[in-house]
């Protein structure tokens, strides 16, 4: 049994017009997504902005309603729970937001921020709270005595590791990270993506790694979900998708990274000029009428593709 | 193959009073800019290379900002030029491209009016000669159709066009010289591919020189001529795009080179540079600025005061501390820098 499971997941906007305003039209954010996540692994969503890929992943913690579909947590329907059902399966999923330094209250100390959580999921003592913060603080490499500090007192990596204090105090067994390194600056991305890798060694935790960077989720990811307006375009393991992309968007996508190679430029431009006469010329084989994507189908045992 | 050098800096200091006293962001820079040739900056932030570009255009608040040494475009220097002076010419000889479009443009105008906007302080051209050329710049920028968006206001726009609307702007006048600062950071992939293609088709065309900054060394590989790497106001590596990334040598570009995560090679571990770049008030103003990040380093590699010395032909470093630099086996203990 996969670990997580979420099945033909949907979430979709009401749009609202016309005589009493009534539901003309829907805006399909998420439409009919399937994935599943092993334990211990890393998944990466990626897509371009628009594409649903954030609202999937904060769905699965709660933060939006799923408007159809299931999201199985170790079997256990998610979306099927009353809010107070839902309140125990809460702390196994956490988040790490994407800008550090929106997602830290200013007003609040270290201590305080961290131990939130704590606070709503564990009657501890103050002092064996402290222990706890303290502890995780040293894990993510800051110094114990900084939990008295305030936020601004951080620099943006800190800050970072702040918030990933903050979603390992619970003890989670998934956690969602979204876009966690694009706000820093690329020294301070690789000590938060290293810290990343280490971390989920040693407490064993499941990542869905939301992100446009294809260099980044290359480097963190073992399976990889391709998202084009709300669905699904390729799913497969890293190598397969970097190295054997089937579909014309996927193509696209991988062909548009900058090649780190000033020697290769030429070549690259061209890639780019071959890959967009393509994605012209066989639109209509990899798209409806409607301009979306066919639904998955497999070609092996681990790589989908959205061909008719 | 004789160049036109188009912008000469020389030794420019740009210092910024914090509690009323100056300190330099940008500390003895120089650099020279051809025309029909991007030089790209880059950095991690807090490098001064924002700074640098702000002040070729004359954008930092006077009050507060003290310019030093002399910004020379086309022989003439810019720095003791008044207001009015420089309006004649930054928008007509110097445009710039900004990183984010949304903030950049006039979201009460419509993108039309924006584009002739320019073409009202620097040209005579009568209202509709104005409105004939900016829909070829439009066309020019790659928007499908001219005519339609000409009416249209930015928040009716995908970021991809409103960049494209930004860079129809910056050119105009057809300038001279583009300052691009991080024209494609806020954009996707896709988008950032095509704006670069944009960018360098129309480089060659008007044989501009451009001001590259960027921190993402992918674009720079893409894009540049030549690379100026800075560190803490300084320039700490300049050499062409090929040199750069081949035979990198200062510690500083070295180690950005390798901390970035590659689409080609995965690496079990990203290298990590110690600590941060330093706040202008703590920096310290002698010796190697980049020392306290590679303290494994001995002491005696590094010089007194060190100089910007030409290496190779084209190829300047600063500091004699690469000349045995080499990576620490493991860099674990690069988590508990904590804060002092």
């Amino acid at each position: 049994m996969a670990f997580l499971k979420v099945n033909h997941l949907k979430v979709y906007y009401p749009v609202r017009g016309g005589f009493f305003r009534r539901v003309i039209d829907y805006v399909r954010a998420v439409d009919d997504v399937s994935f599943e996540l092993e334990q211990g692994e890393t998944y990466g969503l990626v897509g371009e902005s628009g594409c649903g890929k954030t609202t999937t992943g904060r769905t699965i913690i709660g933060l939006i309603k799923a408007t159809a579909g299931e999201i199985l947590l170790e079997g256990k329907d998610l979306t099927k729970l009353s809010r107070r059902e839902f309140y125990h399966y809460r702390k196994d999923i956490q988040m790490i937001f994407q800008d550090p330094y929106s997602s830290l209250n200013p007003r609040k100390r270290v201590l305080d921020i961290i131990a939130e959580p704590l606070r709503n999921f564990e009657k501890l003592s103050p002092q064996e709270e402290k222990r706890k913060v303290q502890y995780f603080v040293e894990k993510v490499g800051l110094h114990p005595e900084s939990i008295y500090k305030y936020p601004h007192e951080f620099s943006g990596g800190q800050r970072q590791r702040i918030g990933i204090a903050r979603a390992l105090t619970l003890n989670p067994k998934l956690i969602i990270a979204d876009e966690p390194v694009s706000a820093l600056d690329v020294s301070v991305q690789a000590q938060v993506l290293n810290f990343m890798k280490e971390i989920q060694k040693e407490f064993q935790l499941t990542y869905l790694f939301i992100s446009h960077d294809l260099g980044i989720i290359r480097h963190m990811c073992d399976r990889i979900g391709i998202m084009y307006r709300g669905q699904f375009v390729e799913e497969g393991t890293s190598e397969e998708i970097f190295h054997d992309p089937q579909h014309i968007y996927t193509k696209r996508l991988i062909s548009a990274i900058p090649n780190p190679n000033p020697q290769h430029r030429q070549e690259q431009v061209k890639l780019r000029q071959e890959i967009d006469k393509e994605y012209h010329n066989s639109y209509h084989q990899y798209f409806d009428a409607e301009g979306r994507v066919y639904p998955l189908k497999r070609i092996s045992e681990t790589h989908s593709v959205a061909i008719p | 193959m004789s160049k036109q050098p188009i912008l000469q800096i020389e030794n420019l200091r740009v210092s910024f009073r914090i509690h009323d006293e100056y300190y330099a962001a940008v500390d003895g820079v120089s650099l020279t800019v051809n025309e029909n040739e991007v030089v790209a900056i880059v950095g991690e932030s807090g490098c001064g290379k924002s700074a640098l570009a702000l002040s070729i255009m004359g954008l930092h608040p006077l009050e507060r900002t003290k310019l030093e040494g002399t910004i020379a475009f086309k022989g003439k220097n810019l720095l003791p030029l008044s207001v009015p002076q420089l309006n004649q010419i930054r928008g007509k000889d110097i445009g710039m491209i900004f990183q984010d479009p949304l903030t950049a443009l006039n979201p009460l105008m419509s993108v039309g009016r924006q584009i002739e906007e320019s073409m009202d302080y620097h040209t005579k051209l009568s209202s509709s000669a104005k409105r004939q050329r900016t829909l070829e710049l439009l066309k020019r920028v790659g928007i499908p159709n001219p005519e339609k968006t000409y009416d249209r206001y930015p928040h009716e726009l995908s970021g991809g066009m409103r960049q494209r609307i930004v860079i129809a702007i910056a050119i105009a006048c057809e300038p001279s010289l583009i300052i691009a600062d991080e024209p494609t950071t806020a954009l996707d992939v896709t988008i950032q591919a095509q704006i670069m293609g944009l960018l360098k088709e129309l480089q060659q065309q008007m044989k501009t020189g451009i001001i590259l900054i960027t921190h993402d060394l992918g674009v720079v590989a893409e894009m540049a001529d030549r690379v100026a790497v800075m560190y803490a106001g300084e320039i700490v590596e300049l050499a062409d795009v090929n040199t750069l990334f081949s035979r990198p040598l200062h510690p500083y570009t070295r180690s950005l080179l390798h901390s970035i995560p590659s689409v080609q090679t995965r690496k079990e571990k990203l290298h990590v540079i110690q600590g941060i770049v330093p706040s202008l008030q703590k920096l310290p103003r002698t010796g190697c600025r980049f020392k306290s990040r590679i303290s494994w380093i001995d002491e005696s590699e590094h010089e007194k005061n060190p100089i910007l010395r030409e290496v190779a032909p084209g190829h300047w470093v600063r500091c004699t501390c690469y000349k045995n630099f080499y990576f620490p086996q493991d860099n674990i203990g690069d988590m508990n820098y904590g804060i002092s």
